[in-house]
Parts: structure tokens; C-alpha cells; sequence
């Protein structure tokens, strides 16, 4: 099992991702790494909870995607989103949010709606591998 | 796929709308079509100022009902529906819309054809709603709106394949810039009789399936996607910042408060003046009569006291208007939301309760946009308690008498200045309060989940606006022409019978007077005479009437604002301290305005609500001013 990052540490890899993405250089590329690995193996494995993985669509941050797997909704609101777009299968991208990161504007399908934090907890992703 | 809808493949036998015969009742055009579609810019255009609107016979949701002239004079009705994702009947909305279409709802004919309005923009999406309305088997014209942002971000649709495709015709229009409605107009004269469509419907409850049949039609039509509005991305980079956000956010509900407070000041002022300037000119045309005095003093008085409230709807639906065609609207609610959760209610409620501290009456209009019912009903029933201009004129006259002008915090915060304060917070804590117990009994969460679209910017149009303003002076119009005015007679005569020798008895000896000494037990623990119980009575209809009327009982110039020094001291001697603590409780929570419960009526669908929350705040109110009057002894 690949543990991820603790939820206090999360940010710090997220800048990194992004460092990563704006300067596509193989030096970075391999800083980042050794940094990532460093901190890994600085966090404790308790400290290591499943939903520090971005499973959800709550678990994205600004600019970040991931496919929609399923919804844990009741059918009547699950079925509500799905005519907006959200579908197993849709891709889905974080957009800017409320301050505090509540709620936050999700793009599917060449739209944005806002969704609270709960209810975006209950849309759950693919694993990204 | 192969379970396809039956009628939906069917060809319709109706005959076209303009050719039914003269004797005939106008034909019944329904615009259907997903929120942000452009709906009503269309419905709009089509009917101009030929519109009407109501509630929908039995439930809350507004019924826009308009008349356009077709080419052989004749008419044809068109009702504009609410804005729906599906068919499904999951919602209210979704529940009329279905009926309609199947003519179940009484008193509205079933339509003999369907306008259905999608974003060509948005065309994989909203083509979702065409299976289950192209499944109902009526002429139907599949309008795609915006059409000149489609082109303009380089987007492309073939009309004609799209049309072939779903065996109906299809029309590329603008409706904010009134392109392309020939089609629309060659529709409404001559419905066409649906074609046998290249591709069957998909089964309607299955949402992937009709999401791939919406692609595979949008794919057929060569449809292309435009590319994203990239204005809406940068300006939601500042409007949505997390320090630039909230500035502005707090900015905008700073320019709405000043303009409902300031800029309607000198209209209102001028109003008015018109109106006591006219009701003298009335005045002195006609001889002295009980006739002349119930003209000018209740009919003209009763609803100019009303009237003068107009340019202050206006300004603050304006703002409204503005906020939500540009698209910012949908933006606050994303920024208020949090704090709004607190006390369970939703960002949508903000807005709305803002515009309460001007006047309850355009704010429980404005709670329109929650679409949800049971966080509207919260919304409406605990807008009253937000301090409404209303309110300022007894506030003042109580606090220049009572408080003495003495400074607290250096000069800027006088005991008097804090007393209005505290008024403020006051009804604050009552409206949170009351939302608190409302959202955790009787109208606990529907547990439908927040779910807000973000709809591009646009620049609102002045027609639009203009609509949307002519619309709303003409709901705000005809109650102060029906409900005002009546309640303006009866306090007219129940102040002026019995007559003694022809002529008007003084107060105390009028009907209102007698009132007054027969509420006076109910009244007394609060520390209230009967002067205040007929002042309490008189502003049933509106708070602010209470000034003038306490004015005539005391025998003083009423028409001399709360500057007026006279009454001050006549109202000193007369009511305790506690008493008059009370009577500041008393107007802070109760709802002593007969606008507000005509408006809450009407939104509300019935007399329950209006019922409910006129008890529950009289309630309130008296329990209040009891145990402030008690506790200041």
C-alpha cells in the first residue's frame, strides 16, 4: 500500500506538483521527488489516513482533476447531478471557491456548479493509477 | 436503446397552431427550457409589456403568462414555465411543468405547441432535456439561444442536421440580441407537425443513456463546442480571490445598503411631497364632507403613506437586477454560503435578508431565486425582523425622548446612537434565532444538497432591466390598489364614526378610541396606555403610522417628523421608562405591516405562513416588551 500525506503536509505537496507543472524540467522533476520521498518518510504511518488520498472530489484542490467513479448519494440527488454532468466516467475540474475552500466550483462538461464540501466528500474518484 | 419512448417517434396529429379556426380559443404556446437558458429574455421579446404575472393555481411558483400578435391578428398565448434539468418530477418546478404538458393542471389549457429554449453553448448538456420533451409528442421548436457567443468563441452547430436528426425544427437564435426569431415567429403562426426523427429517443430514466443519445445528436449536427469564456474565468480569478473576493463581495452589499438608504431618500422625499401636495389640491376642490376626508385623509394618506416606498423598491431591484443578469449574484451566494450555514440557512438567503433592512416587501420578493422551498419559506419568515426603514421614525421619536443625548465612546458613540444599535442587533438576534428554531423543527433541511450554477458573465441589458422594473411596480402597485386601500378605509372610519353633531368625534370618542380603552388590560403589563393601543392598532397597517397617529391623540402637529419637541415631552410624561423600552422590543419583533403579510400571501401560496408568522412575531413581541417593561421598573 502507498501511503500518501498527512492532511498537514498535503499542501506542501500540492505546491510541489505545481512547481512541477509550470517548469517541466528533469532537475526539478528530481528535487521534487527527493523532497516528496523525504517527507514521506518523515510521516509517521498513523498520521497516514485513507482520506488524506484525494478520494474525492472534496480532496481536489484548485486547477486539479480527477474522474468521477460514483456518487454516494441518495438516488433522487444523485441523479440530479448526473443530468448537470456528473457521471462515472466525467472528468472533473476544481475551479476557485468560497473563501476557506467552502464551498468550491467544480467544471464538468463545459459548465461550473458550486457544491458544499459535503456533498462534494460523497462524489468519490477513480484511483488515479 | 431499443425500448424507445412510444410517442416520441410518432408524428403529431395536432393541427398547426395558426390555422385553427377563427371561433377558436387562442393557441397555447409553452417555453420550456434549463435554468440560464435565456428563457425569459425570449418570453420577453416575444410578449413585450403584453405579460402577466401570478402563481401557478395552488403552489408558489410564478406563472408568466404573455399574448403575441400573430400574422392573421390573431393571438396567441404563451406561458413561460419554470427553468427545469429533466422531466423527472423530482422538484415542484419539474411536478408543473410535467402537468402542464399533460394538461392535468387545472385552469391552464394543455399547450398545443412547446418552445424549447437550449444554450447553444451548453448543447451536450442541455440537449438532455429535449428526449423527454420531444417524447411528449407536441409540435415542438428546439430554439438554441446565444448563438452570437457560440460563434464568437468559435463554436459551430448544422441547424438543419440537428433538425433531421430529431425530427423537429431546430432554430439558432439570439435572444438577448433578437436574432434569429423569424424562425420563432414562423413557428407560432404555423406550428409544424413533427417529422419522423433519424434517431429513436433513449429511455428516459437512464441518464448515461440519454447523456450518450444527447452526444450522439449534438455529434451528428457537427456540433462543436466553444472554447471556454475566458473573460468569465478572469474575472472569477478577482471575484472569487480569497482576499479580493470577500472585499469586493462586502464593497457591493455596502452599495446596496446606501442606495436603498440614501438614494431612494430624496425620491421618497419628492413622492412624498407630490403626494400630500396633491391630496391638498384634492382637498381643496371639493367642499367639507365625510366624503373629502375620506379621500384625502384615508384613501389618499392611507395608500400614499404606501406609495412613497416605490422608488426604494425600485433602486434596490434595480441593484438585483444588475447582480443577477451580470451573473455576480450566483458568486455572492458561493461567498455567503458558509456563514449563512450557520444558522441553516443557504447563500441564496443573502441577498434577500439584505435587502430587508430597507423593506421586507422587495426582499421576500427577491427570495424568488432559492429554489428551494422549504430554505425560502425560513427566508421569508424571518425577513421582517431585519430593521426595515419603517421602523426608524418611532425609533427615533422613542430614543430623542428617552435616552438622554449623553456620549459613551467619546463623541462618535452617544447612548442614543447605541440604543439604535442595539435595536439593529436586536432583530438580528431574533431573525437568527428564529432560523435556528425553524431549520430544526418544521422546516428541517430537505436535505437537497447546495447546488449553485455558475453561469458565464453577461452585460445585463437595459431592456431586461427595464422589464424586470415595470414588472415589479406593477406587483407592488396593485396591492397598494387593493389590500392598502382597504385597510385604509376601515382605519379611516374606525377613526372617524361615530359622527357626533355631523362632524368627526375626537379619538378618544371614536370607534378607534373605544378600541383603544378595550385593549388597555391586554396592553397595561407592558406598560402601555390606550393611546398606545390605538397607535399599536393604526400601525397594523404600517409601523410608520403609529408617529402620526400618536401625534393626533396628543393633539400635536403630526406633520412635523420626530423632531418634533412637543410630542417628545407629551409621550415623556405620559409613558414610563420601562414602558417605552417595551414599545422600542414591541416594534422591533412584531409585524405590524399589512404589506409584508399581503406579500408573504401571495409568495406563500395561502394564508398559513402569513397566519403562523404574524402570530408568532406578535407573540414575540408582546413577550418582549413584558419583560422589558417588567425588568426596568
Amino acid at each position: 500500500m502507498r501511503c500518501h500525506f498527512a492532511r498537514s503536509l498535503n499542501a506542501t505537496h500540492c505546491r510541489l506538483r505545481r512547481l512541477k507543472t509550470v517548469s517541466i524540467t528533469l532537475t526539478t522533476h528530481a528535487f521534487a521527488s527527493i523532497i516528496k520521498s523525504l517527507v514521506q518518510l518523515s510521516v509517521k504511518s498513523e498520521r497516514c489516513p485513507k482520506a488524506a488520498r484525494t478520494s474525492s472530489l472534496a480532496g481536489l484542490r484548485r486547477g486539479e482533476h480527477g474522474i468521477l467513479d460514483r456518487l454516494e448519494l441518495p438516488d433522487d440527488q444523485a441523479l440530479r447531478l448526473m443530468e448537470l454532468g456528473f457521471l462515472p466516467g466525467a472528468r472533473i475540474v476544481a475551479a476557485h471557491s468560497a473563501p476557506g475552500g467552502d464551498p468550491r466550483v467544480y467544471r464538468v462538461d463545459g459548465s461550473e456548479f458550486a457544491l458544499r464540501r459535503e456533498t462534494a466528500a460523497l462524489l468519490k474518484l477513480r484511483d488515479p493509477e | 436503446m431499443s425500448e424507445c419512448h412510444d410517442c416520441g417517434s410518432s408524428v403529431s396529429v395536432l393541427p398547426p397552431v395558426g390555422a385553427r379556426a377563427k371561433s377558436a380559443p387562442p393557441a397555447v404556446i409553452a417555453i420550456i427550457g434549463p435554468p440560464n437558458s435565456g428563457k425569459s429574455t425570449l418570453f420577453n421579446r416575444l410578449t413585450g409589456l403584453r405579460q402577466k404575472v401570478a402563481n401557478f393555481p395552488g403552489v408558489t411558483v410564478e406563472q408568466r403568462t404573455g399574448r403575441v400578435k400573430l400574422a392573421n391578428g390573431r393571438e396567441a398565448h404563451l406561458i413561460d414555465l419554470p427553468g427545469l434539468y429533466s422531466l423527472a418530477a423530482r422538484s415542484e418546478d419539474e411536478q408543473i411543468t410535467h402537468d402542464v404538458l399533460k394538461g392535468l393542471r387545472p385552469g391552464i389549457p394543455r399547450p398545443d405547441a412547446i418552445i424549447l429554449i437550449l444554450d447553444s453553448t451548453n448543447l451536450g448538456r442541455h440537449l438532455l432535456l429535449a428526449a423527454p420533451i420531444l417524447a411528449e409528442g407536441l409540435p415542438t421548436l428546439i430554439a438554441l439561444n446565444m448563438a452570437d457567443d457560440l460563434t464568437g468563441r468559435g463554436g459551430k452547430v448544422d441547424v438543419n442536421a440537428l433538425s433531421d436528426q430529431l425530427g423537429a425544427p431546430v432554430a439558432l437564435i439570439s435572444a438577448s440580441r433578437g436574432e434569429g426569431l423569424d424562425a420563432v415567429t414562423a413557428f407560432l403562426n404555423r406550428a409544424d407537425a413533427r417529422k419522423k426523427p433519424l434517431m429513436e429517443l433513449p429511455v428516459l430514466n437512464d441518464i448515461p443513456g440519454c447523456r450518450r443519445w444527447a452526444a450522439r445528436a449534438g455529434e451528428g449536427a457537427g456540433y462543436h463546442a466553444p472554447a471556454p469564456a475566458h473573460w468569465t474565468r478572469r474575472l472569477d480569478a478577482v471575484f472569487l480571490h480569497p482576499v479580493a473576493g470577500p472585499l469586493i463581495f462586502i464593497l457591493v452589499v455596502i452599495a446596496v445598503f446606501k442606495s436603498v438608504f440614501s438614494a431612494a431618500k430624496p425620491l421618497m422625499d419628492g413622492l412624498n411631497a407630490l403626494v400630500v401636495w396633491s391630496g391638498a389640491a384634492i382637498g381643496a376642490l371639493l367642499p367639507d364632507s365625510v366624503f373629502r376626508s375620506l379621500l384625502t385623509e384615508g384613501v389618499w394618506g392611507g395608500v400614499g403613506s404606501v406609495v412613497v416606498f416605490l422608488p426604494q423598491i425600485l433602486i434596490l431591484f434595480l441593484f438585483i437586477g444588475i447582480l443577477e443578469d451580470s451573473g455576480y449574484l450566483a458568486r455572492a451566494a458561493v461567498i455567503a454560503d458558509r456563514t449563512m450555514a450557520r444558522v441553516g440557512l443557504q447563500g441564496k438567503s443573502f441577498i434577500p435578508l439584505l435587502s430587508a433592512y430597507g423593506c421586507a416587501v422587495p426582499a421576500i420578493m427577491s427570495t424568488r431565486t432559492i429554489e428551494n422551498k422549504r430554505d425560502r419559506i425560513a427566508t421569508i419568515l424571518i425577513a421582517p425582523f431585519m430593521t426595515c426603514s419603517a421602523r426608524l421614525p418611532i425609533y427615533t421619536l422613542i430614543i430623542a425622548a428617552f435616552i438622554p443625548d449623553r456620549p459613551i465612546l467619546g463623541a462618535f458613540l452617544t447612548a442614543q446612537v447605541a440604543a439604535l444599535i442595539g435595536l439593529y442587533v436586536l432583530g438580528f438576534i431574533a431573525a437568527v434565532a428564529t432560523a435556528k428554531l425553524l431549520k430544526s423543527s418544521v422546516l428541517k433541511s430537505t436535505r437537497t444538497p447546495f447546488i449553485m450554477e455558475m453561469p458565464p458573465y453577461r452585460w445585463p441589458t437595459l431592456r431586461g432591466l427595464s422589464l424586470r422594473l415595470i414588472d415589479r411596480a406593477k406587483v407592488f402597485l396593485r396591492r397598494a390598489g387593493t389590500v392598502i386601500l382597504g385597510v385604509a378605509v376601515v382605519l379611516w372610519v374606525l377613526g372617524s364614526l361615530p359622527l357626533k353633531d355631523g362632524k368627526p368625534p375626537t379619538v378618544e370618542a371614536s370607534i378607534m378610541g373605544h378600541i383603544g380603552h378595550a385593549v388597555e388590560p391586554v396592553i397595561r403589563p407592558l406598560g402601555f396606555n390606550w393611546k398606545i393601543g390605538v397607535g399599536l392598532i393604526a400601525s397594523l397597517a404600517a409601523r410608520e403610522v403609529i408617529v402620526g397617529t400618536l401625534g393626533t391623540i396628543y393633539g400635536m402637529e403630526p406633520h412635523a417628523e420626530a423632531s418634533n419637541v412637543g410630542l417628545q415631552q407629551a409621550i415623556r410624561k405620559d409613558l414610563s421608562f420601562g414602558g417605552a423600552i417595551a414599545l422600542l422590543v414591541f416594534f422591533a419583533f412584531a409585524m405590524q405591516c399589512m404589506s409584508t403579510v399581503a406579500v408573504v400571501r401571495r409568495e406563500t401560496g395561502g394564508w398559513k405562513w402569513p397566519a403562523i408568522q404574524f402570530a408568532y412575531m406578535t407573540g414575540l413581541a408582546y413577550a418582549g416588551a413584558f419583560l422589558a417593561n417588567q425588568l426596568i421598573h
